[in-house]
């Protein structure tokens, strides 16, 4: 019988970590040990049989794939409520990898700024942590991270590791702060005067909500980045991931297959873009 | 190409013998319209029909189908539903014989779609020429649909007493042989069929006051056009547009448990760009709240995003929006008058 595009492959949640209220980290592997051969960036569609499916970007980097690969995922609905139940061992199913992820090869030499705000460090996080394992051939690396509250903060191990590396320029914000916290405080556009960037040397990359991304292009734009070396991961309604079901697309663009990731070349003129 | 004729007493009895091997697709009365179903008994064919209320897509692309089936015990295991079976559709007039080579692109470009695939490939296509236009809304001359050369097995064109029937492959020419009596079309009646196909010509009016192979550039220039706002104003967003539509493929996918709790179905279900919620994400962010732009959207996807994916208009001029439109929107009067106001500027 002919293949379908539609069936996931069965894979097993090898460990389950809790990280915020909100979010857990999920690390997936097949039964027969492969690996899902993914680029940073890109995204798979994650199936919960009788509940649904919903896209979710690969979190960890290709280069620690161990034969596993992480999903950092927000308890939202229907689909990411019953898995943010389930137990390690349980099985989901997994589509993909799909769409275009951040072009790696083109960002070698070159320095590189990374914009995530809240959950949008998780498509970015595979990325970073890729550069970080080749960070000889990349030029700086800038991370300006900001979240809404201390406790929304991801990957809080590895953002002590960042901060505390001398060959990575980290600063982190959140627009509120509570007793604890003795860091910036602020939304991020307020990191950007914190930094100098050697704009035609810099690839920036940025993925979050779009009331954030709107002001971070801004910043990144006119700190003279130019619009080919700017990059941003969008999020759509996807029911298919593979260019059919036409629910992603904005306007010509199918954001599951020319996208997820964009530059804003690419967008910029593209009204339902941004 | 080989013409043949196919006398008019002999189609009932061409559609029973096709049904002992095909399931048969044709058109049949439903109260005072016509539908596209799987013809109960071979005298149920209407080939006088005027136009069907959902286009021979159902037949492909059905409204609702099961694409997966998960097997829920302890873990899970997952089997894709492929529903494929031989089948003839007789009888699709040419606009919907030019919309389903649409489909065929889009549901092999890229990720190839078994699903639909493997139903088009046991699928046969008996399209008929139409003499006469469907009714006033109906521009299929203006989208260069109200004919065809090819994307058929066989083609049936009405001479009277006889069809005269052209052979586009060879799968249709072994339909014609195995399955009816037909016998070579002498040259007087291969004149008399190139003639009728003239003469049809005069017959059919050009809808559209511009040629249609304008229609992206047009819209390029019209993105922000008024006319999307007083269309946004009048829609109901019910969606009936795009179910009608022969070109409209989106789809929701639906997983749902069954009754019994030992299996989930995945089901592919028809879905419209004009419901609210078509692209709205979990958070809440709806990135086509306005009607406005869900109309724009439909509108840009017939006449031009698809002609730049799959280089044919997204529109084949059958006029089933207009006539489902309980607002009375209507495509034609929408490029026009888009055309219209470009051209007074
Ligand atoms: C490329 C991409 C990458 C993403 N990456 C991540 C990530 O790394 N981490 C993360 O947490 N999130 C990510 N998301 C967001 C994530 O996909 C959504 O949060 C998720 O789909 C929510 O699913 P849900 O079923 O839990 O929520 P729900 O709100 O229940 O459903 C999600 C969507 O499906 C619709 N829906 C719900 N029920 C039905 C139904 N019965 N029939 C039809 N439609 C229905 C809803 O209207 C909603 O738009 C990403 C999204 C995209 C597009
Ligand atoms: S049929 Fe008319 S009212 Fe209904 S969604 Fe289409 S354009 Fe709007
Ligand atoms: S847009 Fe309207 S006229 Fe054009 S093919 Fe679809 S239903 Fe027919
Ligand atoms: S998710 Fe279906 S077309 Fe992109």
């Amino acid at each position: 019988m002919a293949d379908s595009i539609y069936v996931p492959r069965l894979a097993r949640l090898a460990d389950i970590r809790p990280m915020t209220e909100l979010e857990k980290l999920f690390v997936v592997e097949f039964p027969d040990g492969s690996s899902l051969g993914h680029q940073p960036g890109q995204f798979v569609m994650l199936s919960i049989p009788g509940v649904g499916e919903a896209p979710i970007s690969i979190s960890s980097s290709p280069s620690r794939s161990n034969g596993q690969f992480e999903l950092c995922i927000r308890r939202m609905g229907d689909v990411t409520g019953v898995l943010h139940r389930m137990r390690p061992g349980d099985v989901v199913g997994i589509r993909g990898p799909f769409g275009h992820g951040f072009p790696i090869e083109q960002m070698r030499g070159k320095d590189v700024l990374f914009a995530p705000g809240g959950l949008g460090l998780a498509p970015l996080r595979s990325l970073i942590n890729q550069v970080l394992d080749e960070r000889g051939s990349f030029g700086r690396v800038i991370i300006l991270y900001g979240a809404k509250r201390p406790a929304e903060l991801l990957f809080r191990d590895e953002l002590e590791a960042w901060a505390a590396r001398d060959d990575v320029e980290f600063h982190v914000t959140v627009d509120r702060g509570d007793e604890t916290w003795t860091g910036n405080i602020g939304v991020i556009t307020t990191l950007f005067p914190k930094i100098t960037v050697d704009p035609l040397n810099t690839v920036a990359v940025t993925c979050g909500p779009p009331i954030m991304y709107r002001f971070v292009l801004m910043e990144m734009l006119s700190k003279g980045i130019p619009e080919t070396q700017i990059y941003l991961s969008l999020e759509r309604r996807m029911k298919c991931g593979v260019g059919k079901c036409g629910h992603c697309q904005i306007n010509h663009l199918y954001c599951c297959r020319e996208g997820p990731v964009f530059t804003y070349a690419q967008i910029k003129n593209v009204p339902e873009a941004l | 190409m080989r013409l043949w004729v196919l006398p008019k007493e002999q189609v009932v009895d061409m559609v029973c013998r096709l049904m002992a091997d095909y399931r048969v697709w044709g058109p049949q009365a439903k109260g005072p319209q016509f539908a596209f179903e799987p013809l109960p008994d071979p005298t149920a064919i209407r080939l006088d029909y005027n136009i069907s209320i959902l286009s021979p897509k159902v037949a492909l692309q059905p409204p609702q189908e099961r694409i997966a089936v998960f097997h829920l015990d302890g873990g899970f295991t997952v089997e894709p539903v492929i529903d494929a079976e031989p089948t003839v559709i007789f009888g699709i007039h040419t606009c919907d014989l030019h919309a389903l080579a649409l489909l065929d692109k889009a549901f092999s470009a890229d990720f190839p779609d078994a699903h639909y695939l493997e139903r088009r490939q046991q699928t046969l296509l008996v399209s008929l020429e139409c003499l006469q236009p469907c009714d006033e809304h109906s521009f299929c001359k203006s989208m260069g649909t109200w004919t065809a050369d090819s994307g058929y097995d066989l083609h049936l064109m009405d001479l009277g007493d006889a069809y005269g029937v052209s052979v586009g492959t060879a799968a249709g020419e072994a339909l014609l042989t195995q399955y009816a009596q037909a016998r070579p079309a002498t040259d007087t009646e291969a004149q008399q069929l190139h003639e009728a196909r003239d003469a049809k010509r005069l017959r059919f009016p050009n809808r559209l006051n511009f040629d249609a192979a304008e229609l992206p550039s047009l819209l390029a220039t019209a993105y922000d056009h008024p006319i999307w706002a007083e269309l946004g104003d009048r829609c109901l967003s019910c969606g009936a547009c795009t179910n009608v539509c022969p070109t409209c493929y989106c789809f929701n996918v639906i997983d749902s448990p069954e009754l019994s709790l030992k299996e989930a179905v995945r089901w592919r279900r028809w879905d419209s760009c004009q419901l609210d919620e078509f692209a709205r994400v979990a958070s809440g962010e709806n990135f086509r709240e306005a009607r406005a732009a869900r109309q724009r959207h439909r509108m840009f996807r017939k006449g031009k995003w698809l002609y730049e994916r799959f280089g044919e208009l997204g529109c084949v001029g059958c006029g089933r929006c207009i006539r489902a439109c309980l607002t009375h929107i209507n495509i034609v009067d929408t490029f026009n008058a888009i055309h219209a106001s470009q051209h007074r500027r």
